[in-house]
This record gives structure tokens, C-alpha cells and sequence, in this order.
């Protein structure tokens, strides 16, 4: 009831969006066709922007129009205070509003004596927004239906059929073989870690969408919430092998275990934040790279650019079943990780086995 | 150095990026295909393993590729930082 409810409202809002904000923005030809650029052209797709994008048609009098919903730009600067105003005010780059300019995506200010902070709802902003309230309504309304019993007392219904394989997936393939014992304390964090990844890759790989997982900010929080989860895991046991490593001449223990292990306590959250980023954002360069193939094959000759598409349409929905099979590896791997590093930093007491 | 600069229009960089990228790719390329030969060989010997033997390639192959992407990431910078 209540989920039905919110989704009720997220349609509307949605739909109250995109027919209020979206606005055709008639530009002026600059003289002559503009040359294609493949590097320019694939990586607005996969950076963070302030306006969805969807498509750009061009009439026949030379205008084009732009297809996009602009999104709020917020701004707090120390002279000017808070500014609060719409993308579609800087007309893709050509104006300057408010004392801002957009250079190549970002917010420039036009005294560049001003210091300020780019707040901005984005595109990664709104599938953050879109993915957590899909997950929160998704998971609240199972568990709901869990606690009156429905699915455990009499057969499960509706999402509980498509989710608790999933999670018992996570919590007997990856939480308690890696986590003996204490494994109850960390599912939570896992779970959620594993769904918002998975939603939020499956959501990339929609056209149009943002590229929320390919970007190194958000895979940077995701490794430092971990490598924290990790840190307040640890007992004695972990930091007496990192600083007294047992087993190898003392010599050798503090001259090479030392830094190495030291280092290693650093490198493995690091490897789980460029990991998820790499494959993300290499399978979007791979899928965009096709689909522009097609572009430059047609600035060559037209016959060159309609004859290679069906070609480059086939690799490029290659990719996509790959791209959505490394969508739920990713998600499982930085869990997996995740988990086996946890188990890691609390294990101990082996002194009888011998060590690698 | 300073002749071959003048030649080119573009950086030394691009070119070191390209190969660097390639030579990752070769890399992951063999991993994976060894990973493979072994998943595939253990099955032969044991079909009833299939789903566990299945379940280890795809984590490891991830592993491999995941090593293979640092290198891509870092052709990348080498390309685009000039």
C-alpha cells in the first residue's frame, strides 16, 4: 500500500518534470557543419553533466533542438551566497547567468577572484536519488510483507520471489563463508552495498542515463565507507601480523613485511574503488565507441556511415549482454571483496597452522 | 627525442598510452584464456562440479580483468593529461 503510494508519487513528480522543464532551445547554426569529435563526443556521454540530455534533432532551417531537462543549479559562494536557478539559463555553454559560466561541464565563475561550492543536483545526483528510493520502497514494502508473515508462513509474493534469492545468495555465498560467526552484524552493509551497485550499473547502462558507477567519486565513497567498515573490524591479532609479521627472520620482518603490509591495508580498498570505476566506465567507452563507429564511418561517405550501422548495432548489443553480466559481477565482486577483507581484519588465533 | 617531437603533432604520451592499453589487453587476454583451459579441463574431469567450477572462473576471470582495467585506466591518463 504504501510502496504503491510512493511509486504514485515518483511518477508524478516525474512526469511533472519533464512537462514543465523541458524546453526546446533553438541554437544557431556557427556557420558551416561542425567537425564530429569521437573523444569530445563519448565522454560528455560518460561524465557527470548539469542537464539530461536525451537526443538533438536537427530542422531543416539549420536550428537544432534539444531535447534535455534541465536540472537546479544550486551555488554557495562567499560573496554572492546561495544561488538557486535552472541549467537551461546558460543555453548549453553560450550565456553566462547570475555572474556563472558552463565551461566543458563545469561551473566557471566570472570573477575568478570568487570562491564558491557547486551543490548542484546533477544527473548523478537525480539516479543516486532515483536508485535509493527505488531500493528503500523495494526493500521496505519486502520486509513488510516478511513481518506479517506473508513469505515465511505461507508462500512469498510479488518482489519477495525476485529479492530473497538474492539475498540469500549474499548472505550464504558471501557472508558466511567469509564471515564466520559474525557474519549477522555486516549483512546489512553488505546487502545494501551489493543492491546499489546493482541498481545503480543497471541503470547506466539505460541511453540517456547518468554514468553513476564509472564515476570516481562516488566508487571513492564506496571504498572509504568500506575501508572504514574494515578498520573498526580489525582486533589485535590483524595489526600484530602487520607490524610483527610471524614466521620470517626479524630482519626481513620489518624491512619488507612492514611496508608491505602496511601498504597492503591501503591498496586493497583502493583496488575495490578502481575496480568497480574501470569496469564500469571501459564497458560504457566500449558501448559508445560502437555507436559513434557509426558517425564517423557517415562523415566519411553516407553510404560508408548507413552501410557499417547494422554492424556496429550488432557489436555494440554484444557489449550490452556483457556490460549486463559485468553489471551483477561487479556488484558481487566489490562485496565479495569487501567481505573477505572484513573476515580478514577480525580473524585470529591460528598460531597452530602454519603460516603462508 | 627533440626531432621525432617536432614530427609528430601529437605527444610521445598518446603513443606510450595506446601501447600500454594494448599490451593489458594481451595481458587479460591470455589470464583469462588460462583461467578458462583450467575451469574447463576440471569439468571434463568432474561434470558434476560444473556449477561450483563455473561460479570460481567468473570470480577469478573478474579478478584478471579487473587488474587488466588498472592498466586501461592508466593508458587513459597517459592520453588524455597529455
Amino acid at each position: 500500500m504504501q510502496v504503491n503510494r510512493l511509486k504514485s508519487l515518483l511518477v508524478a513528480c516525474l512526469g511533472l518534470i519533464s512537462v514543465l522543464f523541458i524546453t526546446p532551445v533553438v541554437a544557431n547554426e556557427k556557420g558551416g557543419e561542425e567537425k564530429l569529435d569521437p573523444a569530445k563526443l563519448i565522454m560528455e556521454h560518460i561524465q557527470d553533466a548539469h542537464d539530461f540530455h536525451f537526443f538533438t534533432l536537427k530542422k531543416k532551417d539549420g536550428t537544432e533542438f534539444h531535447a534535455t531537462l534541465p536540472l537546479p543549479i544550486i551555488i554557495y559562494s562567499s560573496t554572492k551566497g546561495l544561488s538557486f536557478f535552472s541549467s537551461s539559463n546558460f543555453h548549453h555553454g553560450h550565456e553566462a547567468h547570475n555572474g556563472y559560466r558552463l565551461e566543458e561541464g563545469k561551473i566557471v565563475a566570472e570573477d575568478p577572484a570568487e570562491k564558491f561550492i557547486d551543490l548542484s543536483i546533477t544527473k548523478n545526483v537525480v539516479q543516486m536519488l532515483l536508485a535509493l528510493t527505488l531500493l528503500v520502497s523495494l526493500m521496505i514494502g519486502i520486509a513488510n510483507k516478511y513481518k506479517k508473515g506473508q513469505g515465511i508462513q505461507t508462500a512469498p509474493k510479488g518482489w519477495q520471489n525476485a529479492i530473497e534469492p538474492v539475498i540469500t545468495f549474499v548472505r550464504d555465498e558471501v557472508a558466511k563463508p567469509n564471515l564466520a560467526g559474525k557474519y549477522q552484524k555486516y549483512l546489512p552493509y553488505l546487502l545494501t552495498v551489493f543492491f546499489f551497485i546493482l541498481i545503480n550499473n543497471i541503470f547506466g547502462l539505460i541511453p540517456g542515463s547518468a554514468n553513476v558507477t564509472g564515476n570516481i567519486a562516488f566508487t571513492v565513497v564506496l571504498g572509504v565507507v568500506s575501508f572504514f567498515v574494515i578498520l573498526f573490524s580489525t582486533n589485535k591479532h590483524f595489526w600484530g601480523h602487520i607490524f610483527w609479521y610471524p614466521g620470517v627472520p626479524v630482519v626481513v620482518r620489518l624491512l619488507i613485511m612492514l611496508p608491505v603490509e602496511l601498504l597492503g591495508v591501503f591498496t586493497k580498498p583502493f583496488a575495490l574503488i578502481v575496480r568497480l570505476f574501470a569496469n564500469m566506465v571501459a564497458g560504457h567507452i566500449i558501448i559508445l565507441s560502437f555507436i559513434t563507429l557509426i558517425f564517423i564511418f557517415g562523415s566519411m561517405s553516407a553510404i560508408a556511415g548507413w552501410g557499417f550501422s547494422p554492424l556496429s548495432v550488432l557489436f555494440a548489443v554484444f557489449i550490452y549482454l556483457i556490460e549486463i553480466m559485468v553489471a551483477f559481477i561487479q556488484a558481487f565482486i566489490f562485496t565479495n571483496l569487501t567481505a573477505v577483507f572484513i573476515g580478514q581484519a577480525f580473524e585470529g588465533g591460528h598460531h597452530d597452522e602454519a603460516h603462508h | 627525442m627533440s626531432l621525432m617531437n617536432i614530427l609528430l603533432d601529437v605527444s610521445i604520451s598518446h603513443l606510450g598510452g595506446a601501447i600500454g592499453a594494448g599490451l593489458a589487453a594481451i595481458g587479460a587476454g591470455i589470464g583469462i584464456g588460462q583461467i578458462g583451459k583450467g575451469a574447463v579441463d576440471a569439468i571434463a574431469r568432474q561434470p558434476e562440479a560444473s556449477n561450483d567450477i563455473r561460479a570460481n572462473m567468473i570470480l577469478t576471470a573478474a579478478f584478471v580483468e579487473g587488474v587488466a582495467l588498472f592498466a586501461v585506466i592508466a593508458g587513459l591518463l597517459a592520453v588524455l593529461k597529455a
